[in-house]
């Protein structure tokens, strides 16, 4: 528990970390919310305040917990974790508490941005909000195995541009700055993509339903494959059987 | 030869081998050692000599391509998993964002007897910067933090890769003082070092090691023993140290100016081929082997 209010402390205090996760999703939604008062997303009834709020949280909380990745390789490269494989705490706690580290992150972003958009005016019912958040924090696990397995494959300064560009291109083909529409090629690719149904999840707060059966499962697979690829990459990286 | 192994530290045919762009670097070429619990025991080599790999390996940290370790009956995993182990790594940056003593907090928190961190602070003589963000700290305070580090588990094992390089003559001081004081406590201590009068001083054993194998193991004065080593010193000018190294008795040859100092196997013999081959060699001194005429000796 003390090992754990460490880290916390220490990721609040790495200020560009907090800055990209929390700052910059807020901040391009008071430019997009301020500037778009009572339009809505062309051909739809969705106010582009909400839209963006929702799309906003995903890409945010989305970086949030890919930064785990970004913390492991920099202890890698600096060798911490040489020194942290030499004290009691196991793996599993390890890496427990990068993933709790992440998603503490991620939900202050997304607890920012519904406040930030609650004041510009966006009333959604409470189930929308709780069901939003819920597959909001289902949909980001993908995301923790996938930052845990770059943190292990990419050096400390290879690794932002990588995570940012893994972000960059997920949130892009996944629909998270516009639709991806319901036909054509990116649509099949985007359905393939856990950011697609992040960007599902965040649309349960605009009334859509939530995954059907295949959401989960591209969800489940991802989660799978990255945890797998990730204890691989760990096992090679430590010399570990 | 199993004397230690319920409660010290065995190491078994340890063998790694490195593949690099030049091929293959055997690093550690079959290491057989036993450490009884409580000793103070200096790893001693030159660069290169396999001191680091052979830790690495103890602590868990690389896996042997061949043999065993035994720490404490156990793996060593399972010894650091137990909190039976400290350390002190070579090199290596401390975690940023944290202030020395939030660091050492964190780090106490996972060991069940760690020691008290102000105490520790006081023992390393670092509670003056306390509250200095870690990246912020000089290399020789890194240095302290980390052996603050290493003390503050309060493990029956503690393990330091080349303590005290990069460290002034006072800071080396002050470390062993350190040291001294809390080896009384029962510990086993496990140093590497490549400088001869640290493992002189404090170890009450030195294994000396040379291109990945252990080439000699005693007590300081053993190891000066078991060369039978004596020097000879003598001024002579305009002779190369190659003639010199081919005297019968002779072990290696060192030039300091005009005199020349010869570190002997066999003394006698060295010094009455010197006089026969070298007539004009004067001021001829024959003294007792010092560790540094041993190291040359069996590191060659």
């Amino acid at each position: 528990m003390t090992y754990l209010r460490y880290e916390l402390l220490r990721t609040v205090r790495n200020r560009r970390f907090f800055i990209i996760s929390l700052a910059i999703p807020v901040v391009i939604y008071l430019i997009v919310a301020a500037s778009s008062h009572a339009k809505n997303l062309p051909g739809t009834g969705i106010p582009l305040k909400v839209y963006f709020m929702v799309s906003l949280a995903v890409f945010g909380s989305m970086n949030a917990v890919l930064g785990a990745g970004t913390r492991i390789a920099a202890e890698r490269t600096t060798g911490w974790n040489r020194q942290l494989r030499l004290t009691p705490l196991s793996t599993r706690a390890y890496f427990g508490t990068k993933v709790f580290t992440g998603y503490a992150v991620a939900g202050a972003t997304i607890a920012l941005l519904y406040v930030v958009g609650a004041g510009f005016g966006v009333r959604l019912g409470a189930a929308n909000w709780l069901e939003m958040t819920g597959y909001l924090l289902v949909g980001l696990v993908p995301f923790a195995a996938l930052g845990i397995l770059l943190g292990h494959l990419v050096t400390a300064d290879a690794v932002g541009p990588t995570v940012g560009g893994a972000s960059a291109l997920l949130a892009f083909l996944g629909g998270v700055w516009f639709p991806v529409g319901t036909s054509g090629v990116l649509y099949y690719v985007a359905q393939a993509l856990p950011s697609y149904w992040l960007v599902q999840a965040s649309r349960v707060g605009l009334g859509a339903s939530g995954w059907g059966r295949e959401g989960w499962l591209v969800i489940g697979i991802w989660t799978f494959g990255a945890a797998r690829l990730a204890m691989r990459a760990y096992a090679r990286d430590t010399g570990r059987a | 030869m199993s004397v230690g192994v319920e409660t010290g530290i065995a190491l078994r045919g340890l063998r790694k081998t490195y593949r690099t762009s030049d091929g293959p670097i055997e690093a550690v070429r079959g290491i057989d050692l036993d450490i009884a619990a409580g000793q103070t025991l200096a790893l001693l080599g030159p660069n290169g000599a396999g001191k680091s790999t052979t830790i690495d390996m103890l602590l868990g940290l690389s896996r042997p391509d061949a043999g065993t370790v035994t720490v404490f009956g156990g793996t060593p995993e399972e010894a650091v998993a137990a909190g039976s182990v400290g350390a002190m790594l070579q090199a290596g940056a401390l975690m940023r964002d944290l202030t020395v003593r939030e660091l050492l907090l964190q780090l106490a928190s996972l060991y069940p007897h760690a020691e008290d961190v102000d105490k520790t602070l006081e023992l390393v003589e670092i509670t003056q910067i306390a509250n200095q963000r870690t990246q912020k700290l000089s290399g020789g305070q890194s240095q302290r933090v980390r052996f603050a580090m290493a003390l503050l588990t309060n493990a029956d094992l503690l393990v330091l890769d080349e303590p005290t390089v990069g460290m002034d003559v006072e800071s080396r001081h002050a470390f062993w003082t350190t040291m001294r004081r809390l080896a009384s406590g029962g510990r086993t201590v496990l140093f590497a070092t490549h400088y001869l009068e640290e493992a002189d001083e404090f170890a009450d054993r030195i294994v000396l090691m040379a291109h990945g194998e252990i080439v000699a193991d005693g007590t300081p004065n053993e190891i000066k023993a078991k060369v039978g080593s004596r020097t000879i010193r003598a001024t002579l000018p305009d002779v190369p140290a190659s003639d010199l190294e081919s005297l019968p008795g002779v072990t290696a040859v060192e030039r300091r100016g005009a005199g020349v100092v010869l570190a002997c196997s066999d003394s006698d013999a060295a010094v009455r081929a010197l006089v026969a081959a070298f007539p004009e060699a004067h001021n001829i001194e024959i003294g007792g082997g010092s560790l540094e005429a041993a190291f040359l000796e069996l590191t060659a």
